[in-house]
């Protein structure tokens, strides 16, 4: 049971961009922006001139339902548009068409990896809204002289989805972040590696005390690192006797500190109204469908991984929390021992992938098929099958051409007697420390045998090999 | 004052230009101010092409005037405010489209009332258009440029648009007829919003026949305004000179207090003509007028604080010296905005607000409700209802501008119908001295049929359509 010593409250909301829809959320403009020059995406609509009327993409309102499935929400029978006022360059029309009562969906929850075992978050609701335009300044925000504005990002759908504040350290925060993200890769909506596809704000108490909200965090890591200097500076009010007050405050991604935007006195007024320009939608009828359409999400993947391939849980989770690599898994499962697979693919090649900051894109199915191949068929050992794997990651080729140029061809029998025989009359002390007891001077002598061999040899038979003859001398 | 019929007669004996130079140059000759911008070039050059390659459209060659709050590509759209100073919008809007598939030109955007905010065009950044039946009054608002283009013989066609009687009241203030469709009815893509839920364009001209023959040009399904309705339409055949067993409703709450006795008298004589010719009348309870124009009033004012956000200067129109941001934008609306224009967006800005939202738009909301409700008992024994347009005729220019309750005490009749979205036209049906009087026929949703033919009628055996002011 985790004790929550700081009576730590985190609820997070996330924003999540609609980018593999073909076109914004109200026009037709592309969403394919993201190598083009500024403002070549953009029409009077996504430009808010006068005049322009926006247009509900369906596409959109779907994704929003199967997202709000996917999070065990309900969706509700209607949902309304409503406009949120406030001024900003960014806002082409003085006001962010966004949900407010009527959401698409609500009430719903997702399990975590909890600080105490499987932990369950609230979803208060997940909302559809349009993404601003970008602003980029000359230099920093506060000293510079000038902002540009690019409007490609203007109008993008976006799905706001909002947690209770149920998570109680930045680690829960992070893990929740990781298996939103991973749903959301299942439900194939979102391209979590585009520049602001997923940003996010973190509302945080402690001790029951008042909440802060921290704005502009733009990836897990910035949430965990924003969250833990909050309760850092918290605690620090706290014990220097004074009160948390409710504010906004700005995440310094640089410098990883929050500060101080506006307090609740100074918070905006966004006079929501019901926009008169998109009729409500009445989308209870679409969710049947939409809910006969929603891929198998990680948690069952997890599970029937277990049960089809018995391979233990912590492997199924690891391999289940990116929807690449469980594919990759599954499709190298299906032709070769799928628990060795599984040991193969997470604890060797996963490490050798992060050390290098590969994703599981950087190595081919059929070799890993080859490698766990030769190592059934004991033509390989298995510091050899390290060996090909990383030769793979870094210099790539074919682990039949990698075991012909390395000769990692596992020796046996004659050869490693051979080599035992030499190691045995060239190291004559350790020969000595071993008989008068020294067991581990042994190891020293298997080590000469597979230096010898180059490897090829198998330890454990080497070892034999070794304790066989010292035994009969 | 020429038909669409008789243009097009002359258009085909002479020529399109030949028609077009005359409309030109009666508007550079007039001291009416009814237009903002003259499309002299373009609509010569257009008029040649028709000329040249023929057009085979309902409105082939014909001149139309824009009112200045439609988007007009390649033409300043200002709404009349100094806010969209060098404003040239690179789309039209779909009513434009319309017209040029039909074969119109586009002479000149038409005065209005600064965002369509007024009944006087007093409003205008452009100074206000004056009547054409007596230049020291006014021509109504906020489409007044539309209506005193057509009264005083500038154009034969023109577009409004109606928020709480913009189409309607200028029409009866200058003479001609004027339209308001039921809400959905006409696309709204291109015209600039004034308050959204409320507002629809609509066509002015000389006689029912024009008006319906304009509508049906630009009335339609359009899918990028989701508030538009898909049905087929086909006005013109509804103009039959038959009202044989009509039924008319008469809201005795619109001849209330405030109703001027000439206003009355004719209104009550057309419904008495209309009788004559076979139609029957009754007396219809519509109690929740009285609630009609606050509840107008904090609608449109708070939609309208929300629509007029986005003018600040940043992406086009006025821009004032660099500053930051929050300094910029606030220069722009300071030195861009009218005085009406500011006090409808503070007053929207306030019933939005936490603490008042559901105090003044939530009730405002609950009594737009009641109201439609009120038409929908009225109908239920009626096939329309006839009820003066304004409380009086043309009042002078100067008279109420500094007086705005009064000045919006002036809509009591208009803005109902747009509260209930409902159809309803204004057409002349008597004289208050030298002042045309105009009554409105309103009827149910998607009804325009019934209240076009009862126009028609109505025009077809009366001659008031047939006066015009001097020098038109």
């Amino acid at each position: 049971m985790y004790e929550n010593p700081d009576g730590v409250m985190i609820g997070l909301e996330v924003h999540v961009q609609l980018n593999k829809l073909k076109t914004k959320v109200f026009c037709g403009c592309s969403t394919d922006y993201h190598n083009d020059p500024p403002n070549s995406h953009v029409c009077p609509v996504c430009l808010g001139l006068p005049g322009s009327l926006p247009v509900i993409n369906k596409k959109a309102v779907e994704a929003a339902i199967k997202i709000g499935l996917a999070l065990n929400c309900r969706v509700e029978e209607h949902t309304q548009f409503y406009r949120k006022n406030y001024y900003y360059p960014d806002l082409p029309k003085g006001f962010q068409i966004t949900q407010y009562d009527f959401p698409i969906s609500s009430g719903g929850y997702i399990m975590i990896e909890g600080e105490d075992g499987e932990h369950r978050v609230g979803i208060t609701r997940a909302h559809m809204e349009e993404d601003p335009g970008r602003l980029v300044h000359e230099g920093t925000i506060d000293k510079s002289k000038y902002t540009l504005i690019d409007y490609n990002r203007s109008g993008m759908a976006l799905i706001e989805i909002v947690s209770e504040p149920d998570m109680r350290s930045p680690k829960e925060a992070r893990r929740y972040l990781d298996k939103l993200r991973n749903i959301l890769e299942y439900l194939d909506i979102f391209d979590g590696d585009l520049e602001g596809a997923l940003r996010v704000d973190a509302n945080i108490s402690i001790m029951g005390g008042q909440r802060a909200e921290i704005k502009n965090i733009s990836s897990h890591k910035g949430a965990e690192r924003a969250l833990l200097f909050e309760i850092v500076r918290q605690k620090n009010v706290l014990r220097r006797g004074g009160v948390v007050v409710q504010e906004t405050r700005h995440f310094d991604e640089a410098r990883e500190i929050t500060l101080s935007m506006r307090s609740k006195e100074e918070a905006h007024d966004y006079r929501y109204f019901p926009e008169p320009d998109l009729v409500p939608l009445k989308i209870s009828g679409w969710a049947p469908a939409i809910k006969a359409t929603l891929p198998e999400l990680p948690d069952a993947r997890r599970m029937r991984f277990v049960e089809q391939y018995g391979i233990t849980d912590d492997h199924a989770k690891a391999l289940t929390s990116e929807l690449k690599l469980a594919i990759f898994y599954e499709d190298v499962a299906k032709k070769t021992d799928p628990k060795k697979a599984a040991v193969w693919i997470c604890d060797v090649l996963k490490g050798e992938l992060n050390y290098r900051d590969l994703t599981i894109e950087a190595f081919k199915k059929e070799h890993m098929l080859s490698v766990i191949e030769l190592l059934a068929s004991k033509k390989i050992t298995e510091d050899g099958a390290v060996d090909i794997i990383r030769t793979l990651l870094d210099k790539g080729g074919s682990p039949d051409e990698i075991v012909k140029e390395k000769g990692l061809l596992k020796v046996e029998g004659d050869i490693v007697a051979t080599a035992a025989e030499e190691a045995i009359k060239e190291n004559p002390q350790a020969v000595a420390d071993f008989k008068a007891g020294k067991e581990k001077a042994l190891n020293s002598l298997v080590g000469a045998v597979m230096k010898k061999t180059k490897g090829r040899a198998d330890a454990r038979a080497a070892r034999e090999v070794l304790l066989g003859k010292l035994n009969s001398e | 004052m020429a038909s669409i019929n008789e243009l097009i007669e002359r258009i085909h004996a002479d020529s399109s230009e030949e028609i077009v130079a005359e409309y030109l140059e009666k508007i550079e000759k007039s001291k009416l101010n009814a237009f903002i911008t003259v499309a002299r070039e373009s609509a010569l050059l257009r008029a040649k092409e028709i000329d040249l390659q023929g057009h085979d459209g309902p409105l082939a060659g014909i001149p139309v005037a824009i009112k200045d709050n439609i988007s007009t590509k390649g033409i300043a759209t200002t709404c009349a405010s100094k806010i969209l100073t060098g404003y040239i919008p690179p789309y039209d809007a779909h009513v434009i489209e319309k017209l040029k598939e039909a074969g119109a030109i586009i002479i000149g955007k038409a005065n209005m009332d600064e965002f369509a905010m007024g009944s006087s065009t007093e409003t205008s950044f452009y100074g206000p258009t004056l009547n054409p039946w007596d230049t020291t009054r006014v021509p109504g608002g906020s489409s007044g440029g539309s209506a005193a283009a057509v009264a005083g013989g500038e154009a034969p066609l023109s577009l409004g648009s109606d928020t709480g009687g913009s189409v309607r009241c200028p029409a009866s203030f200058c003479g001609v007829v004027g339209l308001k469709p039921t809400y959905g009815v006409i696309s709204r893509y291109g015209l600039i919003s004034y308050a959204n839920s409320l507002e629809q364009i609509g066509p002015f001209a000389t006689s029912v026949r024009d008006v319906a023959t304009l509508f049906d040009v630009i009335a339609g399904h359009d899918p990028r305004d989701s508030t538009s309705v898909d049905r087929e339409t086909n006005y013109s055949s509804a103009l039959v000179n038959d009202v044989k067993g009509l039924k008319i409703g008469v809201p005795e709450e619109y001849f209330g207090e405030g109703t001027d006795k000439n206003v009355e008298k004719s209104v009550r004589d057309a419904i008495n003509t209309l009788e004559g010719l076979g139609a029957t009348s009754v007396e219809v309870k519509m109690p929740h007028t009285k609630y009609a124009l606050s509840a107008y009033y904090i609608i449109a004012m708070s939609e309208a604080s929300s629509n007029l956000a986005r003018f600040d200067g940043m992406r086009y129109g006025l821009r004032t010296e660099d500053s930051d941001w929050h300094t910029t934008f606030s220069q722009v609306r300071a030195a861009g905005f009218g005085d009406e224009v500011k006090r409808r967006i503070l007053l929207g800005t306030y019933a939005l607000s936490a603490g008042y939202h559901d105090k003044y738009y939530l009730k405002a909301l609950k009594i737009r409700t009641l109201i439609k409700q009120d038409f929908e008992r009225a109908f239920r024994d009626t096939d329309v209802l006839i009820a003066p347009t304004m409380p009086y005729p043309a009042f002078k220019l100067g008279e109420k501008i500094d007086d705005p309750i009064s000045l919006y005490l002036a809509d009591v009749d208009t803005v109902p119908i747009n509260l209930a979205g409902v159809p309803s036209i204004s057409l002349p049906c008597g004289f208050s001295g030298h002042l045309p009087i105009g009554m409105q026929v309103i009827g149910k949703h998607f009804d325009e049929a019934a209240i076009l033919r009862t126009a028609y009628t109505f025009e077809e055996n009366t001659d008031f359509h047939t006066k015009h002011p001097e020098g038109s």
